[in-house]
């Protein structure tokens, strides 16, 4: 054995170990086997057009799993039973996805099945995503699932193909960082604050060519949905790779669950995934600390997931070129407190914010009050379970007695694709991912905030400081 | 195998300057129903090209842009972050880009770059700073030997990796790669 063998190993270390096929050499990439590949509507058509011109099959359909997300309308269908899809096109990508799945035995959550949702709320959902898994999706957000101690990472439309063909990728083993958070967070602080801090401290960039492990006190404090939430955001400062290692608080929200093993197997791969975490030692290319006792709800005021700041701060004077640009098109005053920027809309859903938890959260700040007039708030849960719990908990009730709009699951206003989205213009506080130019529509200024953050400002009508409302007992 | 392989490019730069253009802005979100990869170049940077109305804005920087003479789109730092859309790719190599060049470009738009035929060049900060300094200059770029050659016959050189080159250079088909791995695959499932 040589001395790297029996060297500490992280777990990035041990995920990469376990799923070389052929170990990669100075003129190859590895081959990585693949053992969960979700696929949507709107990154696997030409996959499949390149597998039919090659007259090849779906190597792994038992591994592959579909659903369907980005093109659906979330407006529930007429009385014809007909859904209102935003075009024609959106319409027949999603039927694409349908024939393509049906002609290759793949499984797939169609509309009406009670267990659709937004890919990266489903997997775990559903327990397709395991500690220990290779998950891929034509999404870059699949960093999601790294929260269950899976190396999950998002891949492009040719890469889906190679998947679909032979259940593995070529990929070079990147480099790592381990993203330690000390102590633990104030009361009042989640998860997506904890992202946005994290980015605004290494950079849109910061991670590029790392798969990051998060870890530290904080993260371990952290309930299953929130590490999803910080897991997912990992892509906003470059990285592909997001991931904690799993411990009981992994393994009890997985226990259960429809597609997890049952009996002995699940016995079996608890003893397997306790060995997930990284061994004392283990290298890391970059090691990061950031300070959870000082993080404050986080907003940003720019154009790139970095433009990140604490809600109670002033807007920044910009210096570079590019700050400028992101200045004149987001229209905030510097030396101005955020809480001057009037809001326009509030979005709550996607995959970074669209869980029972979440809108828990949301539901808090928004019981017994009503959104400012003018403001229009958009709740959509990630996924039909998610719609089905929070019904069953009544925070429907909340939103609908608050003024806001209760939506059918989708990642709808987060790429704005299915025909929900800001006017030009506007200012929208998102529990999005990103806050680029045009994403929430052309010409809309996105705030990326936590669900908190985002009610509070439907409340107040401006980029609000959520902790007064998570503070108090009752409702004023 | 749907491109030309690449050794030596020559044509005249694009400069887009800023930081963290991002997939969204290469390609927007409503172009993505389409179900094919053809005909993307038309909505590539749409809104940077258009107004509300559909009308070329008078301040882009394509306007005037000969595809056939300009291949070379060169930009700030971070180039492709954001969402994993290849139809980015595919859009910039349907207007007729063949290399993007950048200090710094994203993991997921570089794999999908360099499986289109649209080589991505990531370049020192010398190097850089004079590309974006020179718009429409005429500039060389060679695979065989990863170097940037400007027309003064000064040169940067760039890495590049070894199987993407080869992918590039020589027209191999990652996909055919894999197939030929197919006994080593085979192997592994049946031990797991």
């Amino acid at each position: 054995m040589s001395i790297e063998g029996s060297s500490p190993k992280s777990l990035f270390d041990k995920l990469w170990e376990r799923h070389v096929v052929v170990e990669e050499t100075a003129e190859a990439p590895a081959v990585l086997y693949i053992d969960l590949h979700l696929i949507h509507e709107v990154t696997s058509p030409q996959a499949f057009s390149v597998l039919e011109g090659r007259g090849v099959k779906v190597r792994r359909p038992d591994k592959t799993f579909g659903t369907l997300d980005h093109s659906t309308p979330t407006l529930p269908a007429n009385d014809r039973g007909e859904l209102p899809y935003a075009t024609p096109e959106a319409k027949s990508q999603v039927e694409r996805l349908i024939e393509n799945c049906a002609e290759h035995g793949i499984e797939l959550l169609n509309m009406g099945d009670p267990r659709r949702g937004i890919v990266h709320v489903i997997g775990p959902e559903l327990g397709l995503t395991q500690p220990g898994k290779t998950i891929v999706c034509g999404d870059s957000h699949t960093s999601t699932h790294g929260a269950f101690g899976a190396l999950a990472f998002g891949i492009g439309t040719t890469e889906v193909g190679h998947v679909l063909a032979t259940q593995c990728v070529l990929q070079r083993k990147p480099k790592s960082m381990r993203v330690v958070f000390d102590g633990l967070l104030p009361e009042g602080v989640g998860a997506k604050d904890m992202a946005l801090a994290m980015i605004a401290q290494i950079g849109a960039d910061g991670g590029q060519g790392y798969a990051i492990e998060f870890a530290g006190e904080a993260v371990r404090a952290l309930s299953m949905e929130a590490r999803m939430t910080l897991c997912n955001m990992s892509i906003e400062a470059g990285a592909r790779f997001g991931m904690i290692a799993p411990d009981e608080t992994t393994f009890e929200w997985l226990h259960g669950r429809d597609y997890v093993p049952k009996g002995l197997a699940w016995n079996e791969a608890l003893a397997d995934w306790t060995d997930l975490r990284s061994e004392i030692g283990a290298h890391f290319d970059k090691e990061v600390h950031v300070d959870a006792t000082k993080i404050r709800p986080m907003i940003t005021y720019g154009v790139s997931p970095d433009a990140a700041a604490p809600v109670d701060a002033l807007a920044p004077e910009p210096h570079s070129e590019a700050e400028k640009h992101a200045a004149d098109y987001m229209k905030f005053n510097a030396g101005k407190p955020f809480h001057d920027v009037a809001v326009d809309r509030v979005f709550i859903g996607s995959c970074t914010n669209s869980r029972l938890s979440d809108l828990r959260e949301a539901a808090a700040v928004m019981r017994g009050r009503k959104v400012k007039e003018g403001v229009v708030a958009l709740i959509v849960p990630g996924s039909e379970a998610v719609k089905h719990a929070a019904e069953a908990e009544k925070l429907h009730e909340v939103f609908l007695a608050a003024g806001a709009e209760w939506r059918e699951p989708g990642c709808s206003m987060c790429i704005a694709m299915n025909g929900d989205s800001g006017k030009p213009g506007e200012l929208v506080v998102s529990t999005s991912n990103r806050n680029f130019i045009g994403r929430q529509g052309k010409g809309v200024r996105t705030v990326l905030a936590s669900p908190a953050t985002a009610a509070a400002s439907a409340i107040e009508g401006h980029i609000a400081d959520p902790r007064p409302y998570l503070f108090a007992k009752e409702s004023a | 195998m749907s491109f030309d392989p690449i050794k030596t490019l020559t044509s005249r730069t694009v400069v887009l300057s800023q930081e963290n253009i991002d997939t969204d802005q290469i390609i927007p979100a409503r172009f993505l129903t389409t179900t094919v990869k053809d005909g993307l170049g038309a909505s590539a940077f749409y809104d940077w090209r258009y107004d509300e109305d559909g009308r070329p804005k008078n301040s882009s920087v394509f306007n005037g842009v000969d595809p056939e003479t300009h291949k070379i789109l060169v930009a700030g730092s971070n180039f492709g972050c954001g969402s994993s859309r290849e139809h980015a790719p595919w859009a910039l190599a349907d207007f007729g880009f063949r290399a993007v060049i950048s200090s710094d470009i994203a993991d997921i738009f570089k794999s999908n770059a360099q499986k289109n035929g649209l080589l991505p060049v990531e370049v020192d900060e010398e190097t850089h700073k004079k590309l974006l300094a020179s718009p429409g200059a005429q500039v060389t770029i060679d695979l065989e030997t990863c170097e940037v050659t400007f027309g003064d016959g000064e040169k940067g050189s760039f890495p590049i990796e070894a199987f993407a080159r080869r992918c590039l250079l020589d027209g191999v088909d990652p996909l055919g790669h894999l197939i030929n791995q197919m006994p080593a695959i085979e192997d592994y499932e049946r031990q797991r």
